[in-house]
């Protein structure tokens, strides 16, 4: 029996965690930097905070959740696609909603 | 080993995997209920009803301590889990303590936030803007919280059980719904405050 399993049955590696933290700190860095900064006019800065979101995100599901095609995780991965899915159509449809009522009742 | 016993164990291992996925599952879940929340708050970011917005109100180096604490917290619980594949107890209990002590760094921010903001006459009625604002981090933080007392109860038990298969099971269970907590606050320290200060 090996003891050295956790979710995706691959032991953990310190290396994975470091570069995953690495990355993690490097992308709020960003995001922080562009407000604190405010070096990029408005519409590039908030393009450039959600790709730093979004990527930050993927970051976090691969380097510390262990989120990966590997067959181990296949149901995990379907699950959280399928939840993904749904999540866009309420956040975009709430979104496209209320913006087109807004925008017809001025 | 003879074979009854790796039976045995090849049962519990197989038991682990599916409370695992049955707590991802779970995860789903919540993020639906924060799905719905960020939507509403899309839908209210501008609504300040003539109060003060996300500007007047944020401050960009505390919001960026607040997320230091949280993802080296992040960072600590999964050295600690490195120390369980390996077995060695005490190095598991001293970052779980990190963890712990950094977890609680971050609530007592968010507390102290949501006291001064209240304090100000900016509390959750003051407008839809700062409704939803509650509401969203609000639950976040009240996960984290759930998240610490959780991790309390599993020190206690990581101390005077040892790294049982229970008790290696239920900490890989918190280990997911620790990082998860941690996406969702990549979520909101840039929808939220972010984007509104930009």
């Amino acid at each position: 029996m090996n003891q050295n399993t956790h979710t995706s049955g691959h032991p953990l590696s310190f290396a994975k965690y470091l570069l995953g933290f690495g990355l993690a700190i490097l992308l709020t860095l960003i995001s922080f930097g562009i407000v604190a900064f405010g070096l990029a006019p408005r519409n590039f800065a908030v393009i450039g905070l959600i790709v730093a979101a979004v990527v930050q995100m993927l970051v976090h599901l691969h380097y510390f959740l262990h989120l990966d095609r590997s067959k181990e995780m296949r149901w995990n991965f379907i699950a959280i696609v399928f939840t993904a899915i749904i999540l866009f159509i309420f956040v975009a449809g709430t979104v496209w909603v209320m913006v087109t009522l807004h925008s017809r009742m001025m | 080993m003879n074979n009854e016993a790796n039976l045995h164990l090849a049962a519990e291992a197989h038991q682990s995997e599916n409370k695992l996925f049955g707590f991802w599952i779970y995860l789903m879940s919540d993020l639906i209920i924060f799905a719905v929340l960020f939507a509403t708050f899309a839908t209210m970011a501008t609504s300040f009803a003539g109060g003060p917005g996300p500007k007047q109100l944020f401050n960009l180096p505390y919001l960026f301590i607040e997320t230091m604490f949280l993802l080296i917290s992040s960072w600590t619980y999964g050295l600690s889990m490195i120390n369980l594949q390996n077995q060695k107890k005490n190095a598991v209990l001293s970052l779980l303590a990190v963890t712990f002590l950094l977890g609680l760094g971050f609530v007592v921010m968010e507390v102290t936030e949501f006291h001064q903001l209240i304090l100000d006459g900016n509390g959750p009625d003051r407008s839809s803007f700062l409704s939803s604002f509650f509401t969203l981090v609000g639950t976040h933080g009240l996960h984290v919280s759930f998240g610490l007392l959780w991790m309390a109860v599993l020190m206690v038990q990581v101390a005077t059980k040892g790294l049982t298969a229970g008790v290696r099971s239920r900490l890989m269970r918190l280990s997911l719904f620790w990082h998860f907590l941690d996406v969702i606050w990549v979520g909101v320290f840039t929808f939220v405050y972010l984007l509104g200060m930009v």
